[in-house]
């Protein structure tokens, strides 16, 4: 049994509501901010911590520097003038807020979409889950000072960015789902192209295993870090990777099959050792898993339309109602709550960011007792994606 | 789904129930008895995961309708529980105690809505939008548009320029010019009118 640097404490003690009884003026702690600039966060959060020596006593996050009112603006859209506000809503995985936001609608309007739409949208969600796992592998090792990594993990996402140029026209926001399945068939030849990328990938992963994995001083200070007992799983909300890296054995894409995952053969993959060292090695494997999955997809997809008809889109209205739909992104369960009133407008869309108890209410408490250079890859680790916890 | 549905309106006041597909149901409760409800769905019928807490607006009615969104991951169902809370007092029961995140969410909403979760820890403090002194922004009597026109203006010394004529200018630069005389023309002979 190795060493917990965080004692597996009853997550209903009160510690997340209990504002540590410090003196700040007896000179014993140095309060510091780490962000809202600053490269060990990701994106722009800023963490107040105070600090005993080199150890977090107290950890605040402030959130704020990227709020931009999206739900407020849907409000005043139609629905398909929302298209190109959701995907903004998380940066590095844009697309499955366009597949959610589309798929909520569809469920309150009653629209079926053709099975080759839904066979496309699952290649575009893997691409994305692949980019982004890719990016965040380089993240995590450069918070531990590998920053060689970050440069071939970047420039290999950028090779499905290109894909993605190639198949909608944009690189980062695609505004590719749209309400009835997808905006166009695939280009000729796509599958090679996708196959091409897929090989140098698999290759960079190698790679990666080898000079991230088996490095001893990644290893010493990622093993036995940002320890999350599973106990702390319901109480925190904690979904995705984080999850399973903890043991608990949950992902939407099995546990409540949407698009074509239910046809797709494949399995959760799932950990023990919840921490740092745990979850990239879970998240490394997952890259894996989606080129496993997308190489299914094109193996296995059908012909036919890829599109749905719709009324007019600019005088839609959708029956009232509310729904919740949800997703597995990269980061964890991701979900829209969506409120129809039966107008053109959205009454109400509520996004479930799949970080936003991880780096809110989880951080906070798994700070304590860090020593102040492994904030940046605990932060890391839990996949914070500030976007989406203000939106 | 429908068995749980008939012990629920066994055991709390359900005005109103909708089942919206086999795995997902919303029920309306009075808002005394949600934090009841809430314990009953996590301890017994094994909904530990608390998804999302969200507000909506419904002004002409003069409420807010909470929803709180319930996942089992034995089951793999999610129950979501409404209830109606008055708009001009909106103060509801925290569930900071049954799920640590719960705060978060309270937090939000304290800020966005104005709804008040006395005892939830941290609620007063500003989340995303510190020194507003507006309205509570999610609320919809917030008038976006009057805000950005209030508060966002252009820099000095910018000209913005209609695109239509614009491009009319740039494309086709002589008729642009014999339509600019034309009106000019047509101005002045109005005002010798």
């Amino acid at each position: 049994m190795k060493e917990r640097r965080i004692s597996e404490t009853n997550p209903w003690e009160p510690t997340w509501c209990d504002v540590p009884k410090l003196d700040l003026k007896s000179e014993r702690y140095v309060k510091i901010w780490q962000g809202p600039q600053h490269p060990g966060v990701t994106g722009n959060m800023a963490l107040e911590l105070t600090l005993e020596g080199d150890v977090v006593v107290d950890c605040r996050t402030h959130v704020g520097y990227l709020h931009r009112g999206f739900e407020k603006l849907m409000e005043r859209r139609r629905y398909i003038q929302c298209f190109p506000i959701v995907c903004r809503i998380c940066v590095p995985e844009p697309d499955y807020n366009e597949y959610l936001f589309a798929a909520a609608a569809e469920e309150l309007a009653g629209i079926e979409i053709p099975e080759r739409g839904a066979w496309i949208r699952a290649l575009v969600l893997e691409l994305t889950r692949t980019a982004f796992l890719t990016m965040w592998l380089g993240g995590q090792a450069a918070a531990f000072g590998l920053g060689t990594i970050g440069q071939w993990s970047v420039a290999h996402r950028d090779f499905i960015l290109d894909l993605f140029e190639e198949l909608t026209g944009h690189r980062i926001y695609h505004m590719y789902i749209i309400p009835g399945g997808v905006r166009h068939e695939l280009p000729e030849g796509f599958a090679g192209r996708v196959e091409a990328v897929l090989e140098r990938i698999e290759k960079i992963i190698s790679d990666i295993e080898k000079v991230m994995f088996h490095n001893a001083v990644f290893k010493a200070r990622a093993k036995g870090l940002g320890y999350i007992p599973p106990s702390w799983v319901e109480p925190y909300g904690i979904t995705g990777s984080t999850a399973r890296g903890a043991g608990v054995a949950i992902d939407v894409r099995k546990d409540n099959p949407y698009l074509v995952y239910d046809k797709l053969d494949f399995e959760k993959i799932v950990g023990g050792e919840s921490d740092v060292y745990e979850r990239a090695v879970l998240r490394k494997e997952e890259i894996l898993m989606s080129i496993r999955l997308i190489r299914q997809i094109l193996k296995r997809m059908p012909g036919g339309p890829v599109r749905a008809k719709l009324p007019n889109v600019f005088h839609w209205r959708i029956p009232a109602g509310e729904t919740y739909v949800r997703a597995e992104s990269g980061r964890g369960e991701m979900g829209y709550y969506m409120v129809s009133d039966g107008t053109e407008y959205p009454r109400r869309v509520n996004v479930r960011g799949a970080s936003y108890t991880h780096a809110m209410a989880l951080l906070e408490r798994l700070a304590l007792g860090v020593s102040n250079a492994d904030i940046a890859g605990l932060m890391t680790s839990i996949q914070t994606c500030p976007p989406e916890i203000e939106r | 789904m429908k068995e749980l549905l008939e012990r629920l309106e066994d055991r709390f006041t359900v005005t109103e129930s909708d089942v919206e597909r086999d795995n997902l149901a919303f029920i309306t409760l009075p808002s005394k008895e949600v934090v009841q409800a809430a314990t009953h769905l996590r301890d017994i019928e094994g909904f530990g995961h608390l998804v999302m807490i969200s507000a909506v607006d419904y002004i002409e009615r003069g409420i807010f309708q909470l929803t709180y969104i319930l996942h089992n991951y034995d089951k793999h169902s999610d129950i979501g529980v409404r209830t109606e809370i008055d708009r001009r007092n909106p103060v509801m029961d925290s569930i900071h105690h049954l799920w640590a995140a719960a705060r978060v969410y309270q937090q939000e909403l304290r800020e966005m809505f104005g709804i008040d979760f006395p005892g939830s820890p941290r609620v007063d403090e500003p989340m995303i939008l510190e020194g507003w002194d507006n309205i509570p922004p999610m609320r919809k009597d917030f008038d976006t548009k009057k805000y950005a026109e209030e508060t966002y203006f252009p820099r000095e010394g910018r000209v913005t320029y209609d695109p239509a004529r614009a491009m009319e200018e740039k494309n086709y630069p002589l008729e642009a010019r014999v339509k600019k005389r034309i009106q000019k023309l047509l101005r002045e002979g109005k005002d010798e009118d």
